[in-house]
């Protein structure tokens, strides 16, 4: 791949609490390149969304950074001052979040709001941003850009709204664009819209996008590499396909194997109503640990159906593995399972 | 309706709900009928203001109906007074969807286990303990919980006290709103786990409400598929994935992706919004998203009709063709 | 069979209530507040031990400042009344008028606030009419003017704070109850068959009832200061001594002996101060504000 645009590094968070630092997210690292799109994909308490914020330098209190950095275009957003991270933000790097209304002003009008995002970044007359602003209305296609303008937040549809956000985080032509559960907030035919929009987005305009999501389904169909992390650290790093064919840690395994299966694991025709067989779902035992009581060692190997000594006592370093890497001290064996 | 002949444990027929508000009339469900077996889930599935949790609060009456019927077993609840209610109530059982909501953090999950119980004066104290207990190994959790209150435990456990709530009155039917819809995937399958066995095991009827489309197919027999208060296709599940008639069931099937399905949407996928319940369109509601809308669509509200038996469909124009080539629907996933 | 959740559950923590009261105890302003509360409720409580008689009667010579006799080490007023006798036993009957004063007004505003709420409609709207009318009427000149017909006596003035003060407080429960009615919480109950009472006792008030205890504080100090400024206007009951009505009588000789007023006035700033310290820290902690986790 040639030089990425976003390159993150050992990345480590930690909640500041009494009783010391309490670390969220330990030494991540990935890269995204020019116009591909990565999945961060885990369940809640995993950490994914801090790392999102910490791709923009917005991790808030008592969240704080304490290792690692985050190269945009080469350079390091970490060590920038809140003036110059100001600069970068919104022009080279943007985010869209799961409830845009909480990121919309409700009292200005969308158009003013994506006028201000073009003048914060950009030398421009007002009348210049107004023309650039219908037509990044267009852009996302929304309907009677010029009536749409003129609208008030509430008064639009939850997708609507969404369209408003990424009008705003392409204002500035950003090459990175993080989008954390984007689609999580909407319904399922309103999602397949926002999500063609984006992924034809990064198609035709080059930006990278860092997607944040909980959704396997939607990681299948709409992205090229994914990044499953669990307890604060990545897992598994791999090229979507090959992750869906082939998972190599037993976490992996787990969330892909608790998915229903749809109609083709299905035997055709199936006996009558009230009598429909059913296959269980696999179930991965237990519950995420508590920050407070992560584990030494692995922190699967509480859930994991391979665990041994090695994984209690020591944490499994990222490997090549594949087309990605894996942290597992058994992902060599572990097609067993 | 149904081809086996069993006597429905629930029978809605022409059910309508219309809410006044400060807008206007909302008409939240219009002429929904249907049949639950003994046994049997039905899923009811749509997105954000298709009227299924407006009928799920209906057939639990928490909210009145303005037309039609509502039949448990033999009993026409539909406008029930509260004392027959309060009768009736031991035979239909609701889950809600949050259940950090629904369970008071200031009463141990003993003492909410036993409310029902204590409402319905169904044994002694120590009998009530004993059930609190039994209760708790079928949900799966450890008799300790008892003595713990809502709050101690993870958003899956407490997903399994209200449904041990919920069965407490053992009731032929419990109405599950989104059961699974805060939960993580790997609990999610704990929960639908658990409910496969407990209808197994005790032979109750669910009607299961959700908008995850994968979940809706696993957990359920027969499934409505609902848009803008109305049900615009309703059969079993296996022929309703394979042959969906509709255009919306179509749509819908085709914009939710998943991991074993398509690489991409089949179609090109619906555009546009849901219009606003205040405002309803004439004739077909969903003619004003449908690729195959004709005037007769914006005229005239199709029928509803019956494609093959226990297949019904609300449209003027359903897709009765032949089920898809296996590689351009499903084939093709990763 | 189901199976067992495999996760063990968590260790158990400490009661809700335990922990409320141990984040009270670790906030200083309302610890502050506590202490000074549990000095006043042990001077009324030992008011007759540590100053037998009536605190009304000439004790010594007039106008004896503190300091200038040691069996009065607070001094006298110009009737030769003991002070400390009268700060003692003035704080039962202050004490008394605000606590019951406040549950006459807590009993009123529960009950309308959680009818009008938890039914709604016709009910709210005729219970709220009366409510606002309360409300427009400015509750001292209110209280006066009842305390004035009735004949001020502990009791009338008692039930005049209470019939005066409930209004703010009915509005609070209502909208308590009326959020908690629309719960989940209370629709749960509605599908076991549970009975309104038992939603309405059981569910609802338990839960509405954080703000409830803040503002029961405040009730509180509000009921002494209203007693207080009665007494100082000469509408206090003639047969017990009050705190206002000792402000009140040393109004005459506040320029050449200010310490007849100052001390009951210091006695009543102190007690409102120790109920609005006590309220902002339950605020704090009943409400969830000030702590993260």
């Amino acid at each position: 791949m040639s030089d990425p645009v976003l390159a993150v590094d050992g990345l480590s968070i930690a909640f500041q609490t009494r009783r010391g630092p309490l670390p969220a997210v330990r030494d991540l690292s990935f890269s995204v390149g020019r116009g591909e799109m990565l999945a961060i994909v885990g369940e809640s308490g995993c950490g994914k969304s801090l790392t999102a914020l910490a791709l923009l330098g917005l991790v808030p209190p008592p969240g704080r950074v304490t290792g690692g950095t985050v190269r945009l275009e080469g350079r390091d957003l970490l060590a920038l001052d809140e003036a110059a991270l100001r600069h970068v933000r919104g022009a080279r790097i943007s985010m869209i979040f799961q409830e845009p209304m909480t990121a919309l002003n409700p009292v200005l009008t969308v158009g003013e709001q994506i006028m201000e995002a073009i003048l914060e970044h950009e030398p421009v007359s007002r009348k210049a941003a107004r023309e650039r602003t219908l037509a990044l209305l267009e852009r996302v296609r929304i309907p009677d850009p010029a009536r749409r303008f003129a609208e008030y937040p509430h008064r639009m549809s939850g997708g609507m709204r969404q369209r408003v956000m990424i009008a705003m985080a392409l204002a500035g032509a950003p090459a990175v664009l993080v989008a954390d559960e984007p689609t999580t907030a909407l319904d399922v035919t309103i999602q397949a819209q926002i999500l063609s929009l984006i992924d034809e987005l990064r198609r035709e305009q080059g930006t990278a996008v860092v997607f944040i999501t909980h959704d396997l389904g939607v990681v299948s169909r709409y992205v090229d590499r994914v990044l499953v992390m669990y307890a604060g650290r990545k897992v598994e790093e791999r090229d979507t396909r090959d992750l869906f064919a082939d998972p190599f840690h037993p976490y992996t395994k787990g969330l892909i194997a608790a998915q229903p299966r749809g109609l083709a694991a299905r035997p055709q025709a199936g006996p009558g109503p009230a009598g429909v067989a059913r296959e269980r779902l696999t179930e991965i035992p237990g519950t995420v640990p508590a920050l407070a009581a992560m584990p030494p060692g692995c922190a699967f190997a509480p859930r994991c159906p391979l665990a041994d000594d090695r994984c209690v006592r020591t944490v499994p370093p990222p490997r090549p593995a594949g087309s990605g890497l894996v942290a597992c001290h058994h992902a060599g064996e572990s097609h067993a399972i | 309706m149904r081809s086996d002949t069993a006597t429905p444990v629930l029978s809605v027929s022409g059910l309508s709900v219309d809410y006044g508000t400060a807008r206007g009339v909302v008409h939240a469900l219009d002429d929904v009928s249907f049949d639950l077996a003994p046994g049997e889930t039905l899923g009811i599935v749509g997105e954000s203001g298709c009227g299924k949790s407006t009928l799920a609060r209906a057939i639990v009456r928490l909210t009145d109906p303005s037309a039609g019927t509502i039949r448990l077993g033999e009993k026409d609840i539909t406008h029930a007074s509260r004392r027959d209610l309060r009768a009736a109530r031991r035979d239909i059982q609701m889950v809600l969807q949050d259940p950090a909501a629904s369970l008071d953090p200031r009463w141990t999950v003993g003492e909410l286990l036993a409310e029902p119980l204590a409402i319905h004066r169904i044994g002694s104290r120590a009998d009530r303990r004993g059930r609190v207990a039994d209760l708790l190994r079928k949900v799966g959790l450890p008799p300790e919980a008892a003595g713990r209150r809502p709050h101690e435990f993870s958003g899956g456990q407490r997903q399994r006290i209200g449904i041990a709530r919920a069965l407490a009155l053992e009731p032929k039917i419990v109405v599950l709103d989104e059961p699974v819809s805060a939960l993580d995937v790997s609990v999610q399958a704990q929960i639908l786990n658990l409910l496969t066995d407990l209808q197994r095991t005790l032979g109750v009827s669910f009607l299961f409400i959700g908008h995850d489309l994968s979940v809706v197919e696993y957990i359920s027999d027969r499934v409505a598929v609902m848009y803008l208060g109305r049900i615009v296709e309703l059969g079993d599940r296996d022929s309703l994935w394979r042959r969906p008639a509709h255009p919306y069931t179509r749509a819908l099937l085709d914009a939710a992706p998943r991991i074993d399905g398509p690489a991409a949407p089949a179609g090109p996928g619906l555009t546009g919004d849901t219009p606003s319940p205040y405002d309803l369109p004439p004739g077909c509601r969903f003619h004003t998203r449908c690729p195959n809308a004709t005037d007769l669509c914006r005229h005239e509200a199709p029928a509803t009709r019956e494609l093959s038996p226990g297949h019904l469909v609300a449209c003027h124009f359903p897709d009765t063709g032949a089920e898809p080539s296996s590689s351009a629907r499903f084939g093709s996933g990763i | 069979m189901a199976r067992t959740d495999t996760a063990s559950l968590p260790p158990t923590r400490t009661d809700f209530r335990d922990r409320a009261v141990g984040r009270l105890l670790r906030r200083p302003s309302a610890l502050v507040g506590l202490i000074l509360l549990a000095g006043i409720l042990a001077m009324a409580a030992f008011a007759d031990v540590a100053f037998p008689g009536d605190p009304l009667d000439m004790a010594g010579s007039p106008l004896l400042r503190p300091g200038d006799a040691a069996e009065f080490p607070l001094g006298t007023d110009m009737m030769g009344r003991d002070l400390a006798s009268g700060i003692f036993h003035g704080a039962r009957v202050s004490l008394l008028i605000g606590g019951v004063a406040a549950l006459v007004s807590l009993v009123i505003g529960i009950g309308i606030g959680a009818l009008s709420g938890y039914y709604g409609g016709r009910v709210d709207r005729a219970l709220m009419r009366v409510t606002e009318l309360f409300q427009t009427i400015p509750p001292f000149l209110f209280t006066l003017a009842l305390v004035a017909i009735l004949q001020p006596s502990i009791a009338t003035i008692t039930t005049a704070i209470g019939i005066t003060s409930w209004s703010g407080l009915a509005r609070l429960v209502r909208a308590e109850v009326l959020r908690l009615r629309n719960s989940e919480l209370a629709q749960a109950s509605i599908i076991l068959g549970a009975s309104d009472a038992r939603i309405i006792f059981l569910h609802i008030l338990p839960n509405a009832l954080a703000p409830v205890i803040v503002s029961a504080s405040i009730l509180v100090a509000t009921a002494i200061l209203t007693e207080s400024s009665l007494s100082f206007l000469g509408l206090g009951d003639p047969n017990v001594v009050s705190w206002g009505g000792m402000v009140g009588a040393g109004r005459e000789t506040i320029r050449t002996d200010p310490h007849v007023a100052a001390i009951p006035g210091v006695a009543i700033v102190i007690a409102v101060l120790a109920l609005n310290l006590l309220g902002d820290g339950l605020n704090d902690v009943l409400n969830g504000k000030g702590e993260r986790r």
